[in-house]
């Protein structure tokens, strides 16, 4: 079809579709987390709703992509419509990031008693008040000052271990893996490009494969963590960051692994992607990207500094 | 649905009455309408700052309405058929975007320096620390080691209109603090459980308190007198009730109720010694209960349910005492029961003693009571 | 570019639309998922401010008379939330989908399938959030700003709804801004550049950029209230090393911008009806465009003007002293480019210009009260009272309801093809006008005089113009009954509109049919 012309869509029933199994999904996690009744039910239904809407949904944008009834300019849509997407789930991330820079920043050195806002602190200490006593600036906070905690008390933590224990370092592998395969996922967009659909199979491949492992060394660390670093989403604000960002990143990590998958399916089984003309390769291998940056952050942020 | 009805009539006569109030108190009335002028120099200060920059924007409104309401006057289609053409002008741009960016210079200079004043925290000749609660305020003079909470006492009858409405009707405590004239005192504001926010209009002190963290605010005050606030940050339910009242007086008359309260925490510590029987405890009890529980118990005991549970009938009260005790003690993680001990080993006593006793809770239970001794038992076992 | 719709797959005519409920259940029109847009917003208005008579009738006289302070909490937080994000934002979204390939000559927006999803998450995000109201404790009592830990550890239960309400939500604004921005830069007609797109349109592309960059951020926020909550993490917990004021940061980052994305497409809706009634072009396009920009940009880095009285340090105050005044700037310049607009026009008094006059004036009122309260020390005076009450119902009611109001009138022409009542329009707006400010004024002195916002009683010094302003609510509120009735009528029938409908109107929808064909532009039309 030529490139100039508008393409509208006729009405569809997907939208409501994914609108109500997202009205299920939500009430059934808030029943689920509030233990009230047929909670889980509820969710499991949303669940299954929102899969099929989706599944169907970008059927028929892939059949209409195939039938060539999108215009040049809807294929414009779409990428702008990507990169806008990506842009708000960096803001996402911003918010964490956020967070973790303001405790390290200004809320732990405060508790602590130091900084502009510690030396009430410390003047009440004085005066015999206890608040916050012993509690001292340091990284990681894995317990909570307060004395009356509760809380397991961690004895190790993620972060860097130290030179000599680099190597058995879980997290530099993990980085080594994620960025091999922001590495192998731009090869297979190159042998596409070139025409070689072999070349795209298996580099896309290894790149799905890469992120399987990936994401099994997450959950062997987050295993690690609970079972022999006693480090849990309730040691402190240490904990807190930690669990929120790798673990958002570790979703991320699998939902890009998904639209991977997909597109390896695709290609694979059904011959998809065009030299010229695969978009919905290059979404997903977006997303992989930004997934991959976030990672670097985080090492950086989380694990090293 | 009386109650609506009751409303539209009041409505009514009321407005009347306003209307010809208003008219006749209006200008005499000006000043209580305004931001008061407070009880110190920085409060001054704040006063001048908001009254400049009032007049700052009323300058700026009559200039820019001026001219619109006279574009709106002279150039109707009536007077003025055709438009004219202009549509930009750069010279006049420029101009209205920078003495605006001036006027904005010559407000922000004396705020500033206002601002800084007000953050000077050296530590006062008294410091008090004030402590945000569900819905009271604690305060501890640091030095002289005394120690008290403020509660509302305006009467529920008043508040649910059964009776007219005193003077200082939501602006009234138990027990007020008191600071002397003329010094420098330093508020080291924090909370127990949620936001609340320390506000004295007189002193132009408003501070939030927030748990964990503490915020220092300091005023002198310059005369005598009673000057009262409020809590300033939603709280939850009771947030409009938990009045603040500061009496400064002079040094004299300060130092004497130093003395005084410190000979009552004396005395206080006396009673704790005593054999109490469940009637005694009881009839201390019900006071402390109104004041410190039934913002979330209620009267009955009966709490609301889903958020406060009830107390009456409840297994806790009526058959476990250590547990009991410890609830009290030491507060419900999580939960909005926090702990009490800062009452004193007889009030906790009392309290809890109610609480065994009332609404059959002594029938259906094992009816024992706890007294002060319990308390102190409890404390040292904790130690 | 050549332009024919194309019509696949379907043999059924595509200009006109389907029938029945299907048509709205499964829409990909703009103007189908414009009306739906506008009417749920209405919708929520009333609802909204159902809540906010009876706050106000609570606070007709001191004492507790008609609801209790719990129930008292929950109506103050679910009218603010249920305004702002029922009421205000899907309006505009409805404008937006409306107006926005009409003005820049397109057929629909670029994303149609996701513009209807966008839409039709809303009326479940409120269920689920109204329906708190029947939980076990309660609605959300927090007030809309939601602070923790007030909203965490001694949240009622059904937070966890309210939380997921919020998330969807927020889905649905990332959506459709992605939409208009979409639309945006890739549907406009041939010729339109950048800095000849209308202003609406304009204000609408930078508003949807702030949506994009802060409603994520509000996701965030409310994640980690969720997992303060129910996983025991401490981000807002100084027991666990982390601080409440964190999640103000949050919050405000989030929630500046927002205000600002409640008023910059009324800068747009106020600026085409003053030029169109003042017959005279807009004064000054360019700067106006250069003022939203440095708004929106602006808007960022003033934050924590909400948070003055938290404890930052001192240079922190200062600076967001500084920046919070500096938006007066932008702010100003287009305020006088609106009055040199109608300086030397030929001015009529319809309806909509009645509205956009009103919005100019009182809009400037709340913006001169906002930059009072930017003055950090005289802040800790007014802050939490019914001074920033006053101040921020002058710039959303008069702001940003009266600029939807004014659109309303302003284009239903073109939407329904029939002229409103132009007697029963100007009676609306005086009625509306002065209950408006018989209402907000005197919530300017209450404040002052040392009134708290959030509370349902309070000491007898206020009692007189809490009265006054209870009288001028509902006054306000019938008048709102009364729109309803206006449109309605309009909808129904009435005169037919011409294409141009207003004598001074300029751009491009001005000129297809009244009302506008199913698909407007079959063929981009030439913008020269
Ligand atoms: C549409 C919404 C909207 C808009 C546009 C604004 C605009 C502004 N707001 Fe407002 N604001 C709110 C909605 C809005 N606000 C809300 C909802 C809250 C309360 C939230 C809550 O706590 O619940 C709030 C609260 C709020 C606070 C916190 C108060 C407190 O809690 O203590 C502050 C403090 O700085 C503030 C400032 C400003 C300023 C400086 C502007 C400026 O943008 C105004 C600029 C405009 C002008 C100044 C007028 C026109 C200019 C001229 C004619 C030029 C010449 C003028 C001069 C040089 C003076 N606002
Ligand atoms: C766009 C946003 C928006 C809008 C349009 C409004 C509109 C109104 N608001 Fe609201 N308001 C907020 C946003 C808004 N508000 C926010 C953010 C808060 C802060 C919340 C918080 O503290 O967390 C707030 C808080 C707030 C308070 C302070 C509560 C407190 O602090 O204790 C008050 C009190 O007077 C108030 C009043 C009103 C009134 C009378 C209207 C009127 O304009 C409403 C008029 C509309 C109608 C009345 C509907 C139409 C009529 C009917 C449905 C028929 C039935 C009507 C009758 C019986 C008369 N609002
Ligand atoms: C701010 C609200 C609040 C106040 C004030 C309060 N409580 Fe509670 N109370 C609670 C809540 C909430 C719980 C439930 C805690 C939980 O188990 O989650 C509770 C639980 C209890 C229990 C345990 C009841 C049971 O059956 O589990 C007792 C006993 C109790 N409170 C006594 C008191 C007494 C005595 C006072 C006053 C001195 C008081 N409370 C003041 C909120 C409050
Ligand atoms: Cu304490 Cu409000
Ligand atoms: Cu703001």
């Amino acid at each position: 079809m030529s490139g100039g012309n508008y393409y509208v869509p006729d009405s569809s029933r997907y939208p409501i579709f994914a609108a109500t199994s997202l009205f299920f999904l939500v009430m059934g996690a808030g029943g689920t987390i509030n233990g009230t009744d047929n909670g889980t039910t509820v969710l499991y239904l949303g669940f299954i709703c929102m899969t099929l809407t989706m599944f169907f949904w970008f059927r028929t944008v892939v059949q209409e992509h195939l039938a060539g009834l999108d215009s040049a300019q809807l294929k414009k849509s779409y990428v702008f419509g990507m990169a806008w997407f990506i842009f708000s789930e960096v803001m996402f991330f911003a918010a964490f990031f956020g967070a973790l820079f303001y405790v390290r920043t200004f809320a732990v050195p405060w508790l602590a008693g130091e900084g502009e806002k510690g030396a009430p602190i410390e003047f009440v200490q004085e005066m015999g008040v206890d608040f916050w006593t012993g509690f001292e600036n340091t990284w990681p906070v894995i317990a909570t000052p307060d004395n009356g905690s509760e809380y397991e008390i961690a004895d190790k933590t993620m972060a860097f271990p130290g030179w000599s224990n680099v190597l058995a370092w879980l997290p530099l592998w993990n980085t080594i893996i994620l960025l091999s395969s922001s590495v192998t996922v731009h090869f297979a967009h190159l042998g596409l490009k070139n025409g070689s659909r072999k070349s795209f199979n298996r580099w896309l491949g290894a790149t799905v494969g890469l992120a399987v492992i990936f994401l099994g060394l997450q959950a062997a660390e987050y295993y690690e963590a609970y079972a022999h670093y006693g480090l849990t989403l309730n040691s402190g604000i240490y904990g807190s960051t930690f669990f929120m960002l790798t673990g958002f990143h570790g979703f991320h990590v699998f939902l890009g692994c998904c639209m991977l998958s997909v597109m390896l399916v695709r290609s694979v089984f059904f011959n998809h992607f065009e030299t010229h003309d695969h978009f919905g390769f290059e979404a997903a291998s977006w997303y992989w990207h930004f997934v991959d940056v976030v990672w670097v952050m985080l090492f950086f942020f989380v694990y090293i500094i | 649905m009386t109650n609506v009805r009751n409303l539209i009539c009041t409505f009514k006569t009321q407005f009347i009455v306003i209307a010809f109030a208003l008219s006749s108190q209006l200008s005499a009335e000006w000043d209580a309408l305004n931001m008061t002028k407070g009880a110190t120099e920085i409060s001054r200060e704040v006063y001048d700052l908001h009254m400049l920059i009032f007049w700052i924007c009323v300058a700026i409104g009559v200039l820019v309405f001026g001219v619109m309401f006279y574009s709106m006057y002279a150039y109707t289609k009536k007077k003025n058929p055709v438009a004219a053409t202009f549509h930009e002008s750069t010279k006049v741009e420029i101009a209205w975007t920078i003495i605006p960016f001036l006027i904005l210079i010559a407000m922000a200079v004396p705020a500033s320096k206002t601002l800084q004043t007000m953050y000077n925290d050296e530590a006062g000749d008294i410091n008090i620390q004030v402590v945000g609660y569900q819905w009271k305020w604690q305060y501890r003079y640091l030095e002289d080691d005394v120690n008290f909470f403020a509660n509302l006492t305006t009467d529920l009858d008043e508040i649910y209109n059964k009776v007219p409405k005193g003077e200082n009707y939501l602006e009234e405590v138990d027990e007020m603090v008191v600071i002397p004239v003329g010094k420098k005192v330093r508020f080291l504001i924090t909370a127990n459980d949620v936001i609340h926010s320390w506000w004295v209009p007189a002193f132009a002190i408003k501070q939030d308190a927030i748990p964990g963290f503490i915020n220092t605010a300091w005023t002198i005050v310059e005369e005598p007198g009673i000057y009262r606030g409020k809590c300033t940050e939603l709280c939850g339910k009771n947030h409009g009730f938990m009045p603040i009242v500061v009496k400064a007086v002079e040094q004299n008359e300060y130092d004497s109720w130093i003395a005084e309260k410190q000979a009552a925490a004396i005395a206080m510590a006396e009673l704790t010694e005593k054999d109490w029987t469940a009637e005694e405890l009881v009839a201390r009890g019900e006071a402390l209960y109104t004041t410190n529980c039934v913002a979330c118990h209620q009267v009955n005991g009966q709490g609301i349910t889903g958020i406060f549970p009830a107390l009456a009938g409840s297994e806790i009260v009526m058959n476990d005492k250590a547990r009991n005790i410890e609830i009290l003690m030491e507060g419900v993680q999580g939960a909005a029961m926090n702990s009490f001990s800062y009452l004193s080993e007889v009030e906790m006593a009392s309290v809890i003693t109610y609480t065994r006793q009332s609404w059959g809770n002594a029938q259906n239970g094992d009816g024992e009571i706890v007294a002060p001794k319990d308390i102190v038992e409890y404390k040292k076992n904790k130690i | 570019m050549s332009a024919v719709i194309e019509n696949h797959h379907n043999e059924h005519d595509h200009h006109g639309p389907a029938k029945g409920l299907k048509r709205w259940f499964y829409t990909t029109n703009h103007k189908d998922i414009g009306t739906l847009y506008l009417w749920f917003s209405f919708a929520m208005f009333l609802i909204g401010g159902a809540m906010a008579m009876i706050i106000r009738a609570e606070l007709f006289q001191p004492g507790m008379q008609i609801v209790e302070p719990e129930f008292y909490n929950q109506m103050i937080t679910l009218h603010g939330l249920i305004m702002i994000f029922g009421g205000v934002m899907p309006a505009f979204v409805g404008l937006a989908n409306w107006l926005v390939p009409m003005m820049i000559g397109a057929p629909d927006m670029a994303l149609p399938r996701m513009n209807n999803l966008s839409f039709w998450i809303l009326p479940f995000a409120f269920f689920v959030l109204l329906s708190s109201l029947f939980m076990e404790g309660g609605a959300p009592n927090f007030g809309w700003t939601f602070y923790a830990p007030l909203s965490t550890t001694y949240a009622p239960p059904s937070t966890t709804f309210f939380i997921f309400s919020v998330h969807i939500m927020g889905a649905s604004s990332i959506m459709g801004s992605i939409n208009v921005i979409v639309t945006i830069m890739n549907m406009r007609a041939p010729g339109m550049g950048l800095m000849k797109m209308p202003l609406f349109v304009w204000s609408w592309l930078i508003t949807a950029y702030l949506l994009i960059a802060v409603m994520p951020v509000l996701a965030g926020a409310v994640t980690m209230m969720l997992m303060d909550i129910h996983f025991g993490t401490s981000f807002f917990n100084a027991a666990g090393g982390g601080d409440p004021v964190l999640f103000q940061h949050i919050f405000w980052f989030f929630g500046h911008p927002e205000v600002y994305i409640m008023i910059l497409p009324a800068f747009g809706i106020v600026s085409h009806i003053i030029e169109t009634f003042s017959r005279k072009q807009l004064f000054g396009y360019s700067s106006m465009v250069w003022a939203m920009l440095s708004i929106a940009i602006l808007s960022f880095v003033v934050w924590a003007h909400h948070m003055f009285t938290v404890g930052m340090p001192l240079a922190a105050e200062l600076f967001f002293m500084w920046s919070t005044m500096l938006i007066a700037v932008p702010t100003g310049v287009k305020v006088f480019n609106w009055i040199a607009t109608m300086f030397k026009g030929s001015i009529t008094f319809e309806t909509p210009m009645l509205f956009a006059c009103a919005f100019v004036v009182l809009f400037t009122l709340g913006g001169f009260s906002g930059l009072m309260l930017a003055i950090t020390p005289a802040d800790f005076q007014y802050h939490d009272t019914y001074f920033v009450v006053a101040h921020f119902h002058y710039v959303l009611v008069p702001g940003a309801i009266f600029s939807i109001m004014a659109a309303v009138y302003y284009w239903i022409p073109k939407w329904t093809g029939n002229m409103y009542d132009e007697r029963l329009g100007r009676l609306h707006f005086w009625l509306s006008f002065i209950g408006v400010n018989v209402t907000f004024f005197p919530q300017h002195f209450i404040g002052l005089a040392g009134m708290p916002r959030r509370v349902p009683d309070y000491a007898l010094q206020f009692a007189d113009w809490n009265m006054v302003s209870t009288a001028g609510a509902f006054l306000f509120g019938f008048s709102q009954v009364f729109f309803l009735f206006i449109v309605v009528k309009t909808v129904m029938g009435g005169k037919q509109a011409t294409d141009q409908v207003w004598e001074g109107a300029r751009g491009l929808e001005w000129t297809v049919d009244s009302p506008a064909p199913y698909h407007t532009f079959s063929v981009p039309p030439k913008v020269s």
